[in-house]
């Protein structure tokens, strides 16, 4: 019996959301009082041991086929279903990533268990106790996960990745899964790049700027844009605006549009919704520009200005000319 | 082409979620309820891809009663029928895929065989990621999730999945199910007429199965509040200065 982690890789090389599932999955294989194992499915996995290694990982099984090489969901789980027949853990863990839970909801098919998505905390047991969340993370639920094994998920950057005490030397046993023609009907066959204006990407801005409804139309982004532009920054906007038609969805910030983690989030003619807010939790601080005294009163914006942001963007974007800035 | 869209009725929450005493659901008595954005481009692809291909395109929720406000939106904007599995309290993934592939077992025995199925990528509220996929499993289709694109040629779906700043592709083919992002199309305004040819199209009402949840809901809470007040900066264009000081300690010019 172990407990099993599934990792996310690029040719074995293993990123921060996978160290954290590592440092996850070795605290609930401790509580447990068992070994942790890893799985690697796909090309260059072997050269996870050593990072996996680090986090206290007892025997790496490397999945490799001919199959594996592009991304193919329901052959991943399929493979991870066969070592799990193999090695009985008592859980597998994977990454909250939108690929960790698809392919852990195939999992979850494939043996028909619950699969709980997005923790962030967990307990084992026969009954295992989890937190998990909902609503992109403007609301947490307790939950009783039941069935012999346990697949759950852990919530990007939501568990400190710690390596071990002492790093380990882990096995390596490489397998070949058995795969279905079906099992990779669904694979990758292409990767085409999306045309972004060429501007600065709204995930990795240091700095967004972004308009609400109180923008009142499509041209009203003027002042956002100049200010953006002087800041180096992106242009974000919420879905109030989205669905006006008054800039693209790619624009989106929120719950079903883009997270971001700028250092700085100025929000102008925005409300402050709990699904806009889900987007822009990663932002070390928030100014909002309102009209609305009441934005003070929300929790989540850091700094306010109160005032027409037809008004108070041009002040912010003359003074910083002022101060040299093109 | 038969096109079946999976929705979820989710209350519209505003700037504060405010829970029920006994902590098992949000506090709804005064909130407003809609489609859920995701599956809101589900069902207008479904109305698309029927006004380019012919034949006919059904909504189904599993919820309360009241979900047929949704399926009467989805109406409203050109869906043709509904099917309301009617229950009391939120399912688990598992026993909400179980509902939905008896209900789409039922349809094929009463002829009625579904060429494409769509879902949303994850449903806002319990953001489970799961329900398309083990509907899929079920019914023996392939899966495609978070689509961003769909194009039907020659019985195939080429469906491209947003990664990063990049687009994936994938080909499969029919009869699929797909998961949907926002942002696929822009979902279309319902007419007034389309409100009342709404009012008129037909919806099955059924009462599926129940089964223990197997992913048990304890209670729900609030995340941990940082709850430290908002420091105004300053009122109208006045506060310009105020605003670039803040910009210059923290260092981003
Ligand atoms: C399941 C679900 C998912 C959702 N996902 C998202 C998402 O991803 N992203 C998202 O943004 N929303 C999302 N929403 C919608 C969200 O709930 C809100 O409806 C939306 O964010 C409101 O946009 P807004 O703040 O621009 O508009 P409003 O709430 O209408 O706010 C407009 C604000 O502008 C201010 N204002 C008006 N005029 C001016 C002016 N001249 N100068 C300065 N301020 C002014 C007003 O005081 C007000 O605060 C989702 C909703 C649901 C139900």
């Amino acid at each position: 019996m172990a407990v099993l982690a599934l990792l996310e890789h690029d040719n074995g090389a293993i990123g921060d959301v996978a160290t954290q599932v590592l440092s996850f999955g070795a605290a609930y294989a401790a509580a447990a009082g068992l070994p942790l194992h890893a799985v690697v499915i796909g090309p260059g996995g072997e050269a996870a041991a050593e990072p996996a290694g680090r986090f206290g990982v007892t025997t790496l099984h490397v999945a490799e086929h001919e199959g594996l090489v592009a991304y193919a969901p329901q052959a991943i789980a399929r493979g991870v279903a066969e070592l799990i027949g193999r090695l009985s853990p008592v859980a597998v863990i994977g990454a909250g990533s939108e690929r960790g839970n698809e392919v852990f909801a195939h999992l979850g098919a494939i043996t028909d268990l619950p699969f709980a998505a997005n923790c962030i905390e967990a307990a084992p047991g026969e009954v295992a106790q989890v937190t998990r969340v909902r609503w992109g993370g403007s609301l947490l639920e307790e939950a009783r996960v039941h069935g012999a094994l346990k697949l759950l998920t852990l919530a990007p950057h939501s568990f400190e990745a710690r390596p071990a005490a002492a790093a380990a030397q882990p096995a390596v046993e490489r397998f070949t899964p058995v795969l279905s023609d079906v099992d990779l009907a669904v694979r990758v066959v292409e990767r085409v790049q999306t045309q972004t204006g060429g501007g600065v990407s709204l995930a990795s801005a240091k700095v967004v700027v972004s308009g609400g409804r109180g923008a009142g139309s499509a041209e009203g982004f003027a002042p956002i844009e100049e200010l953006a532009g002087l800041l180096g920054g992106a242009v974000g906007c919420s879905r109030a605006v989205t669905i006006a038609g008054w800039r693209s969805h790619t624009d989106q910030v929120g719950q079903t549009g883009t997270k971001i983690a700028p250092e700085i989030y100025i929000a102008c003619g925005i409300s402050g919704a709990t699904q806009h807010m889900a987007g822009c939790k990663g932002a070390k601080r928030i100014l909002a520009v309102n009209t609305d005294p009441e934005v003070a009163n929300t929790a989540d914006f850091d700094y306010a200005v109160i005032g027409d942001l037809h008004q108070v963007l041009p002040a912010i974007s003359a003074e910083l000319r002022k101060a040299g800035l093109k | 082409m038969n096109i079946l869209v999976c929705i979820k009725r989710v209350p519209v929450t505003g700037g504060r979620i405010v829970l029920r005493d006994d902590e098992q659901a949000i506090e709804t008595r005064h909130l407003g309820f809609a489609i859920s954005p995701h599956e809101e481009c589900g069902v207008e692809e479904a109305v698309r891809l029927v006004e380019q291909n012919g034949g006919e395109s059904t909504v189904l929720t599993l919820g309360p009663p009241e979900a047929e406000e949704q399926i009467r939106d989805a109406m409203a904007v050109g869906i043709n029928r509904g099917i309301l599995l009617e229950t009391s309290e939120e399912w688990d993934a598992q026993a909400t895929a179980a509902a939905i592939v008896a209900a789409v077992e039922e349809e094929r025995a009463a002829g009625t065989e579904y060429d494409l199925i769509f879902f949303g990528n994850e449903s806002a509220d319990t953001g489970n990621y799961q329900v398309g996929i083990r509907v899929a499993h079920a019914l023996g289709r392939p899966c495609v999730t978070g689509l961003k694109k769909i194009e039907l040629v020659g019985g195939r779906a080429r469906c491209e999945q947003e990664i990063d700043d990049q687009r994936d592709v994938y080909d499969v083919a029919l009869p699929a199910v797909v998961t949907v992002k926002e942002g696929l199309n822009l979902p279309r305004y319902p007419s007034v007429p389309g409100r009342l040819r709404a009012k008129k199209k037909p919806i099955d009402r059924k009462t599926p199965n129940p089964r223990p949840a197997a992913l048990e809901r304890v209670r729900l809470k609030l995340p941990p509040g940082e709850d430290k007040p908002t420091e105004i900066l300053g009122h109208g264009p006045e506060a310009a200065p105020a605003v670039v000081e803040l910009l210059r300690q923290i260092g981003v010019i």
